[in-house]
Parts: C-alpha cells; sequence; structure tokens
C-alpha cells in the first residue's frame, strides 16, 4: 500500500492490518510518554483546502505521537480562481521535504489525482475529497464497531472482523465522503449495511450497491426487539440543504429522519444477539436537535468521543504503515 | 506560364471504397474520372509537363472532404488555446475541407464585426473553408436575439446559428429564435442541456457518478430540451439542429419527430461513440465534456441512430483548452476534448470496423449531409467529373498511436492518447489543391476563393 485514498481499494486483509496496527497504537496512547520513535526525521504535511479542526489536529496528534515533523498547510479557495495551482503547491511541498501529504480538498477524486501525477513521490493519505470519500473516517468508524461487536461476544478484537453485524447509516448518503467509505470498508468487513435518507439524499444509481436503502428510519429500526440495528450512525445534515430543496424543513427532517428521544427509547429497548445495545455513532460535529436529539447525544450508547480518540489510533496506523513500507524501499 | 503544379492525375484510389478509378483534377474541379482522366492528363503534361502532379494511390480511399458544424477555434480571445490558423491545419490534417467555428469565442461572435473577422482569418489562412457559426443571442447570455440579419448579410454569410456551450433554455425567446432564422434562410443549432437541472453537474449521472462522488449530469437535462425543440420547430416550421447528442433517450426522440415530419437533424460527436463514464473512474480532465461521456448503452444506442439515419451527421465538438485548464481538480478543470485530427480514425474504428456503415454512408455522415445541412453547393459533392475537387484519400489500413504531440492543433487534451487506432488521411484537396500530402501538412491555398461561395437555391 503506497497511498491510502479510498476504502472501496482496501482488500480484507489490508483493512485488518490497518485495525489492528491502531489496536496497538491505541495502546502507545495510554502509556504515560505517549510517543514512538518510528517516524522520527520524516515530514507528514497536512496539505488542508478546506477547513477542518478536527481532523487536522487528529492527523497533527498521530504523526506527533510517531515523532514525525508536521507541517499544517492551509489552502483555502479554488486554485483556479485564487492563487496557485494543485500541482505547483505540491510541487512546492515536495520540494520542502515531504514524506507524505494529508490532503483535505473541497474537489471530488483531488487525492486521486495526486497520487498519479509524477508532481510528488510522497505518500498521499485522503483526509477527505469532496463528496466522494474519508477513508480515516471510516477506519475509525470501523475500529470503534469492532470494539463494540467483539466486547459483546467477548472477543479479543484484534484479528476479527465484523460479519453478521447490522449498521444503519442514516442521512445525507449522496452528499457523504463519511457514507460512502464507510459502506464500501463496512461491506469488505461483513457487515450488513442499511441506508436511510429521503430519496433526494440517495444517489441515483444507489440500488446497485451492496446495501439495503430505507426511506423510513422507524421501518429501519424494525420491530421487535431482536429487529433493530446492531449500530446506527448519523451523518451531518448540512444547513444548505435545509432551504426545501432536498426535503421540505428541517423539522420534517427531525420528525422522519432525526434519532429523536421516542427513537431513542426503541434503541434503548433493542438487545442485539449477545444482549448488547446498539451504537450510535456520529461523525461531528453533531446538530442537536436536527439529525440527533440531546438525550441521543449525550446517552452512554453514543461513541463520538471514543470515535475521536480512534482516530488518533487509526491515522497513527495508517502513516506508519505507508511510511514504514516506503522507509524500506528506499533505504 | 506557370511554374507550380496546378493538375493533379490521382492513380487508382478507390472512390467510396469502391473500384479503383484514375481521377484528374484542375483548376479546383475534378476535370475527368476513369480513362479520361489518364488521356486528359497525358494532354496536359504534353502542354505543359511541368503543370502535373501524379499521385499513386493504389489502395488509398477517395472520399469527399469531410466538412464539421461543430468546431470550436477559440480566435478572437483565446489564442492561447488555439487560433483559425492552428485549427485550420488541423482540420486540413484530418480532412476536413469546411469547419464551422462555433461562436463562444471572446468576444463572442454575436456581431456581423466579430463573424467578418473570424471568416477574414480563414480565408487568410488557407488550410480549410472556416465558416463562423453566429451566436443566437447577445453574448450567449440567453436573454436576447443577436443581430441574426447583420450576420447573415456580413461577407461572412452566416447562416448556422447557435448559443453552444450554452442552451437557449428559455422556450420563449427559442420560439423567436427559430421563427427569426426562417427569414434569413438560417436554422439553429441547439446545444441540448437544461441549466436548471445540470447545476455544477460534472459528469453523467448514473452508477459511475454514485461512487465518485461528482454531481450528477442526467440525461433527461438533455432528452426535455430536445423533446421541446422539436415541438417547438414542428409549431414554427422552422430548420433545427441538436448538436452533439449523447443519449439513448435523445435518439428515440430524434427519431419520433423525423417519423412526424419534423425538419430536425442531429449530429453525434466521435467521443460519444467510442468512451464512456467508466473513464472518469480515474479522475483524468482530460475525460470531462459537455455533454458528459455517457455508458455503453447510450453508446450502442448512438452507433445504432448514426447507422439508421437518425442522426444525420458526425460533428467533432473539437475543443482545444490550454495544459493548465486540465491539469487541475476536475471540478475546477474545462470541459471539452480536441477532436479534429482524430475523428476519422475513431469513425473507422467504431462505425466501419464494426460493420454498421459501409463508406458510402461514412461520406454521407461526415460530409454530404452536413454540407446539405449548410446548404453549401460545393462541398459534400459527388465524386465526379465536374464537380469541386474538395475532396481526401485515406489509407484504411493503417493504423496510428495518437500522440496529442504530433497534432496540429495547439490543443494536447485528446482523450485518444495513446490509443491505436485505424486509418489515417495521406491527403486532402481543397478546391483542388493538395493542402495534405502523404499525411503531412503542404502548402496553404493560395488563390482566392470566391468571396461569397455559391449557395444552393433553397427549396
Amino acid at each position: 500500500m503506497r497511498h491510502l485514498l479510498s476504502t472501496a481499494d482496501l482488500s480484507h486483509t489490508q483493512a485488518l492490518s490497518i485495525l489492528d496496527t491502531a489496536e496497538e497504537m491505541a495502546a502507545v496512547s495510554t502509556r504515560e510518554v505517549k510517543k514512538l520513535p518510528t517516524l522520527r526525521g520524516r515530514t507528514v504535511v497536512n496539505l488542508f483546502f478546506e477547513d477542518s479542526t478536527r481532523t487536522r489536529i487528529s492527523f497533527e496528534a498521530a504523526a506527533k505521537r510517531l515523532s514525525a515533523d508536521v507541517m499544517n498547510f492551509s489552502a483555502k479557495g479554488s486554485s483556479v480562481s485564487k492563487g496557485e495551482s494543485l500541482k505547483d503547491t505540491v510541487q512546492t511541498l515536495e520540494a520542502i521535504g515531504a514524506d507524505a501529504i494529508v490532503m483535505r480538498h473541497w474537489a471530488s477524486g483531488a487525492a486521486a489525482q495526486l497520487a498519479a501525477s509524477d508532481w510528488t513521490d510522497c505518500a498521499v493519505i485522503n483526509a477527505g475529497d469532496g463528496t466522494h470519500e474519508h477513508p480515516t473516517q471510516a477506519l475509525l468508524d470501523a475500529l470503534t464497531l469492532r470494539r463494540g461487536w467483539s466486547a459483546a461476544q467477548g472477543q479479543d478484537p484484534r484479528g476479527t472482523d465484523l460479519t453478521g453485524m447490522r449498521v444503519l447509516i442514516v442521512g445525507d448518503i449522496l452528499h457523504s465522503r463519511v457514507a460512502r467509505s464507510n459502506i464500501w470498508l463496512l461491506r469488505t468487513l461483513g457487515a450488513d449495511v442499511g441506508l436511510v435518507a429521503p430519496a433526494t439524499l440517495l444517489p441515483v444509481g444507489v440500488e446497485k450497491w451492496p446495501v439495503s436503502v430505507y426511506y423510513s428510519l422507524d421501518e429501519a429500526l424494525g420491530s421487535g426487539p431482536e429487529a433493530g440495528p446492531d449500530a446506527i450512525m448519523m451523518l451531518r445534515v448540512q444547513a444548505e440543504r435545509m432551504g426545501g430543496a432536498y426535503f421540505p424543513t428541517a423539522a420534517e427532517y427531525t420528525r422522519r429522519w432525526g434519532l429523536t428521544d421516542e427513537r431513542l427509547a426503541r434503541l434503548e429497548a433493542h438487545r442485539g444477539a449477545a444482549g448488547q445495545t446498539p451504537m450510535i455513532l456520529h461523525p461531528g460535529p453533531m446538530n442537536r436537535g436536527v439529525e440527533i436529539s440531546a438525550a441521543a447525544a449525550d446517552s452512554p450508547m453514543n461513541q463520538v468521543l471514543d470515535q475521536v480518540s480512534h482516530g488518533v489510533s487509526v491515522r497513527m496506523a495508517v502513516l506508519h504503515l505507508l511510511l514504514s513500507s516506503s522507509e524500506r524501499n528506499t533505504a | 506560364m506557370t511554374h507550380t503544379r496546378t493538375a493533379t492525375l490521382v492513380l487508382g484510389a478507390r472512390p467510396y471504397g469502391e473500384a479503383p478509378l484514375d481521377v484528374l483534377i484542375t483548376e479546383g474541379r475534378i476535370a475527368a474520372v476513369g480513362d479520361a482522366a489518364r488521356a486528359q492528363a497525358e494532354q496536359l503534361h504534353a502542354e505543359q509537363p511541368e503543370g502535373l502532379r501524379t499521385l499513386e494511390a493504389e489502395g488509398l480511399i477517395m472520399l469527399p472532404g469531410m466538412v464539421d458544424l461543430h468546431t470550436h477555434l477559440r480566435e478572437p480571445g483565446r489564442e492561447d488555446a488555439e487560433t483559425v490558423e492552428t485549427g485550420s491545419r488541423a482540420a486540413a490534417k484530418g480532412g476536413f475541407t469546411a469547419v464551422h467555428a462555433m461562436a463562444n469565442s471572446s468576444p463572442v461572435a454575436d456581431s456581423a464585426g466579430v463573424v467578418e473577422q473570424v471568416h477574414r482569418l480563414g480565408r487568410a489562412s488557407g488550410w480549410t473553408e472556416v465558416y463562423p457559426v453566429g451566436a443566437v443571442t447577445v453574448g450567449l447570455a440567453g436573454e436576447r436575439l443577436a443581430e441574426l440579419g447583420a450576420m447573415a448579410e456580413s461577407s461572412a454569410q452566416v447562416r448556422m446559428f447557435s448559443d453552444d456551450g450554452m442552451c437557449v433554455h428559455n422556450p420563449v425567446l427559442m420560439r423567436r429564435a427559430l421563427e427569426y432564422v426562417k427569414t434569413v434562410d438560417g436554422f439553429i443549432a441547439q446545444h441540448a442541456q437544461e441549466p436548471m437541472l445540470t447545476e455544477g453537474a460534472q459528469m453523467n449521472e448514473g452508477d459511475v457518478s454514485a461512487i465518485l462522488g461528482l454531481p450528477g449530469w442526467p440525461a433527461v437535462a438533455e432528452e426535455s430540451i430536445i423533446a421541446r425543440d422539436v415541438l417547438l420547430a414542428q409549431h414554427v416550421g422552422s430548420r433545427l439542429h441538436i448538436c452533439h447528442v449523447s443519449t439513448a433517450g435523445s435518439v428515440e426522440i430524434i427519431r419520433w419527430a423525423k417519423e412526424r415530419g419534423i425538419d430536425v437533424t442531429a449530429e453525434v460527436t466521435p467521443h460519444h461513440l467510442l468512451l464512456t463514464d467508466e473513464l472518469v473512474r480515474g479522475y483524468d480532465p482530460v475525460y470531462k465534456v459537455n455533454p458528459p461521456l455517457r455508458t455503453s448503452a447510450d453508446v450502442e444506442a448512438l452507433r445504432a441512430g448514426l447507422a439508421d439515419g437518425t442522426i444525420d451527421i458526425i460533428g467533432t465538438d473539437h475543443a482545444p483548452h490550454p495544459t493548465q485548464a486540465k491539469e487541475c481538480e476536475w471540478s475546477a478543470a474545462a470541459m471539452g476534448m480536441t477532436g479534429l485530427e482524430t475523428a476519422l480514425p475513431v469513425i473507422i474504428k467504431t462505425m466501419i470496423a464494426t460493420g454498421l456503415m459501409d463508406w458510402r454512408r461514412f461520406a454521407e455522415v461526415t460530409s454530404i449531409m452536413p454540407a446539405r445541412i449548410y446548404r453549401h453547393a460545393h462541398q459534400g459533392r459527388p465524386l465526379e467529373a465536374g464537380e469541386p475537387a474538395n475532396l481526401i484519400l485515406i489509407d484504411p489500413e493503417s493504423t496510428q498511436v495518437v500522440d496529442p504531440a504530433g497534432h496540429a492543433s495547439k490543443g494536447r487534451n485528446s482523450p485518444f492518447r495513446g490509443m491505436e487506432l485505424p486509418g489515417s488521411v495521406r491527403a486532402t484537396f481543397l478546391h483542388g489543391h493538395p493542402v495534405v500530402l502523404d499525411g503531412e501538412l503542404n502548402t496553404p491555398l493560395t488563390h482566392p476563393t470566391p468571396e461569397t461561395p455559391a449557395r444552393e437555391v433553397s427549396a
């Protein structure tokens, strides 16, 4: 693996290797000295064409815990309308001596283009490209889900996958890079995936995806205690979708697709195959009162803070796997 | 009297791929065909030994020079992308003896002044005939009609009007445009794209766009405009041409319209006959084009439509762009592909090699029909004695690997880069003068063509 661009590219073996490495990295984070010397002397650049403080500091923490040098490059705005091209920016970073480029970009495919180009030899890590993919978010979600799924079965998570787990992803699938990355990765790991959204927020062509599609959240939650999901992932509703073009009002969205107190109660009553309660995931930041009620946001079932700490572990794993292998190639 | 060769005897070429014949070209016309060609050539040679060029053309196919109703020459305004001179060279190399330069230059070709400039530059270049297309609306803004009458009466004698790149989407304005062009014996070429359905659209909406997370460009955005416009054309009794048809549904609507007797013609680009949206998976902007590459089912329907006559012509939509416009993020990249120098091999690959079309039909869709749509009197003519010598010789057996660096166009944005394609243009005759010989540019036509080419009297 030279780059991490898309979860669709990851084999089952590669995905498990990242998750298992992330478990090792998580152990480091609990030590008094949270640092490994693995990437000493290597340089990681966080190249962000879009604001995302959460993702950026997570990558920054991950790189620093591996002793890498970190540079943050914020390049907001379109490369065409303002300032220099992606090519020139990247060649500049290459000349400065970057070993890995962690890129967040507003354009779908930007990371893939960078990896395919001859502009740089850096390892490219996609930290979110347009409405395409956000693979490290999916990996941290998978790490979170695997912890819960294996714990319910009394197993060590390492080496296991998500076979048999039922995961619902609720919200704006059409515009969500998080959803796309999760769908491919969760399927690779053996989970059953259900998508829940108004038809306006599902892509044309979704019927060919290896998922179940529900227009009704209540239907997806099922009736009876054994019918529900093992985990539910609530996607953030972007403010610009609420203007009446995709659904009439935020209130109607909440009524039909929000994780309300009533639906939370149904989830709380549900027990999975091993007697566990379902997990609630959210990539953050949450819109309390829109896609998720305050009670659901604060519920012990909600994994959102675990997701954040798992984010650091997964990004350490990815940086470690990409850069330590490339070191072998160049040594 | 003269020290340059003014006559050419072509030996053993196969007109329309049929039985080999000798053809004598003098004074801009096909002087004689068959045995008479040799006899007259011998007479010429006796009178003026220096004046006769003999071309061994065994194995080559002779066809009427191709006529492109859809070319972007970028001048005035974007001379970094293409000029009339470089685009004309590309046209000649590609086997085109006439091209029609779309109006989306800067300034827009929406006035007599701009169309006369383009026309004059084309005549000065001398590699192919250049006919400017006039804008339908001022500045392509879709708000009010441009001075179509002034452009029609200018020295460029514009008859084809198009806002190509933009759709004339206001139905009232489109109706008025269709009516108004009747008064200048012209026609409207519509770029069918409902703008509200394609806001921010980046690629064909379907299975691939769903995965790539690129905003989709639904087929219905094209089909709904075509359906509306054929009905408008019927209602006002005018001539409508549909640019770059790209979907199976569009072919069906046009077929239906023709069955109803509506005066509509349609065009397809070479790239839509070969490439699909699967190519977008790598996010290489060289595959970004308007209308977008569609699915293999659309490609099949377009080929069938071209073969059965539902689609009348090939239009290249040659759209050169400077390197930086394609060396960037997909969403930021310009739409368009070069096409003049690859059209012939792509048509051979998709239509001849597949057995869907013979060389007679090839001549129809690349030359005879586009000339008839514009009502050119001297292009797309039969390969017979007395006819104007706008024709090409092609080698159907050769193959070439497309290398945009070797193209005469300034544009390097060819989606066929690296592909091995069959067939090549060996010679292009413009008014009897070989602007291309041995597959390379020769010399431009220097003696002036008539200022205002004769046109057919419309029926």
